[in-house]
């Protein structure tokens, strides 16, 4: 049986995906999580992941122009559309890697090379196995190493018969988000009740709409504006959304992640760790899993 | 002078502080939201909206009737945006970054290439304070043409305040490339101190000057604090972890206009960033 596979995402950053992936884990125990933030991931630092494999993963190509070879025509500056090459330099941070420059260069002073732009880990943690990785700082997040992640995610679900995926996703809505959320069965999005936390949900569901995929919202930091609370209630419900949770503003979370332990297990009976708990009963329900 | 406000991680306060200091400073002040994927600036700034520009790439398209079905320009695709079958050639827009390589090895001139909308950028006024915003289409994989669009508006006669996306790869770099200074904004907790050191590594080999900005203090560990003596960091302002700036915040007030001496302090951080400089 194919593993279900459930997406938190959030558009704005710091609303508290990865505190609440790290909790739906440890509730679930059997399954399989991904950390599909590869460029700012956090959710090791609270599921404490032993690495048992360890990828070397190559993206980008940049171009370089070998100093000996090169005639200074400028015809390679003339062709660049990313503005890369001044001075007959290639800059390494505009450079896209289209080879465009290689190709018409008269004098094949241009090569394209590969460098390794990130690893991707496979890792046990207490909760089961955990599927990660790290792009190298200013490297183009194109969504191919959150594909990996989450291949990586899906053999290791089947090989083991382990029916649940939970993937952290990151922030914003573009390459790295789209791919941690295509194909999955559900996409929780956690907001906040601030006028940029609302700014940031619509375009979020507007993307899971995009790609048909289910979405169901919870609540971060509620009792901190019960007005835009309300407003974020209103509006899913005008738009058939279901709001599966709400959760305190409580430092204790802020707590738990200096301790590096998921908040239900921090504190289990504390009122955000009994919300979280519901949240996570209803995405079971939701993806037809038992509890 | 040009000033980034940036963080790995989001929800530090990065916009917070980014719109707190456009309204402190006394000289004219420009602020660019390159957070082109959830631009927040316009929301706590709310400008009257004076331009809207869209953001178009340019991707190929094939003429069937010229095309020999050679197959160079998927073999020369770095993006895998095109596929080459035996009788017909297919474009995978999404993946195309626009750099007209398809176009330039065709020997057949069979491509042509065409604007495709990935976004816009928004330009307008907040009590004298220029703002522009770029929108990414929602669906468009890629950012960085909308930031480079919102980043053609620079204003160098002004003072430059850029609201960078999180993270550390493509669109944070594109953001901050060409600043004077990078504000970096942080809160003193694991997945802080994680963040902001990853982000200190690209200005390190961005070779841009850059101090920090400890938001939230008084929840969370020292981390943060240790590191950046440790690593000869400024600690360039703190801001204190307070349920009053959090609900202005989330009524989309910014905080220097009700809490007093805050509009001075922002300033004093200015005249220290510039000795910086």
């Amino acid at each position: 049986m194919k593993a279900k596979q459930v997406t938190v995402l959030s558009g704005k950053g710091g609303v508290g995906k990865t505190t609440l992936t790290a909790s739906l884990v440890s509730l679930t125990r059997s399954c399989v999580v991904t950390d599909c933030d590869v460029d700012a991931s956090n959710l090791h630092l609270l599921l404490k992941p032993e690495v048992i494999d360890k990828k070397e993963f190559y993206g980008q190509k940049k171009a370089k122009i070998e100093a000996s070879k090169c005639i200074e025509c400028g015809l390679c500056r003339e062709a660049c559309r990313f503005d890369a090459i001044r001075n007959f330099e290639v800059d390494p941070i505009l450079c896209e890697g289209c080879g465009v420059c290689a190709y018409i260069c008269p004098a094949e002073a241009i090569n394209l090379e590969e460098e390794v732009s990130g690893y991707l880990y496979t890792s046990r943690t207490k909760y089961g196995f955990m599927c990660h990785a790290q792009l190298k700082p200013g490297e183009e997040n194109s969504g191919k190493l959150v594909n990996l992640v989450r291949k990586n995610a899906e053999t290791l679900a089947e090989k083991n018969g382990l029916n649940l995926i939970i993937n952290d996703g990151p922030p914003g809505i573009g390459c790295p988000v789209i791919a941690s959320v295509t194909g999955v069965d559900l996409g929780v999005v956690v907001t906040e009740p601030t006028l940029s936390g609302i700014h940031d949900l619509k375009r979020a569901l507007t993307l899971l709409n995009h790609f048909g995929i289910k979405p169901l919202v919870c609540i971060n930091k509620y009792d901190l504006n019960l007005k835009n609370t309300e407003r974020i209630c209103t509006f899913c419900k005008a738009n058939g959304i279901e709001v599966i949770g709400k959760i305190k503003f409580d430092p204790i979370i802020t707590q738990s992640m200096v301790a590096g332990k998921p908040i239900v297990e921090y504190s289990p009976d504390n009122p955000v760790s009994k919300s979280i708990a519901e949240i996570w009963r209803r995405i079971m329900k939701e993806l037809d899993l038992d509890v | 002078m040009i000033l980034s406000v940036a963080s790995g991680k989001g929800g530090t306060g990065k916009t917070t502080v980014a719109v707190n200091l456009a309204l402190s400073m006394e000289r004219k002040v420009q602020i660019l939201d390159c957070d082109v994927e959830e631009p927040n600036v316009h929301v706590l700034l709310k400008p009257k909206v004076t331009e809207r520009k869209p953001v178009y790439i340019r991707i190929p398209k094939v003429n069937e009737d010229l095309c020999s079905h050679c197959g160079e320009c998927a073999k020369f695709c770095q993006f895998n945006a095109i596929l080459a079958l035996p009788t017909e050639v297919i474009v995978f827009p999404e993946l195309c970054h626009g750099c007209g390589g398809c176009k330039v090895v065709c020997p057949s001139n069979a491509i042509v290439e065409e604007d495709k909308e990935v976004g816009e950028v928004v330009r307008g006024f907040s009590d004298g304070i220029e703002v522009v915003y770029g929108i990414l289409k929602i669906g468009e994989p890629m950012p960085v043409p909308v930031i480079r669009e919102v980043k053609r508006y620079l204003d160098k006669e002004k003072d430059v305040i850029i609201d960078a996306p999180p993270g550390t790869s493509c669109p944070l770099v594109h953001s901050v490339y060409g600043s004077d200074f990078v504000i970096l904004v942080a809160e003193s907790t694991p997945f802080g101190l994680h963040d902001l050191r990853i982000t200190v590594d690209v200005l390190r080999q961005m070779k841009i000057p850059f101090g920090v900005v400890v938001n939230f203090k008084g929840v969370g560990d020292e981390g943060v604090y240790e590191y950046c003596k440790r690593e000869d960091i400024p600690i360039i302002l703190e801001i204190p972890f307070s349920r009053e700036i959090a609900e202005l915040y989330s009524r989309g007030i910014p905080f220097v206009e009700t809490l007093e001496g805050w509009k001075a302090r922002f300033r004093e951080l200015t005249k220290r960033i510039e000795e910086y400089i």
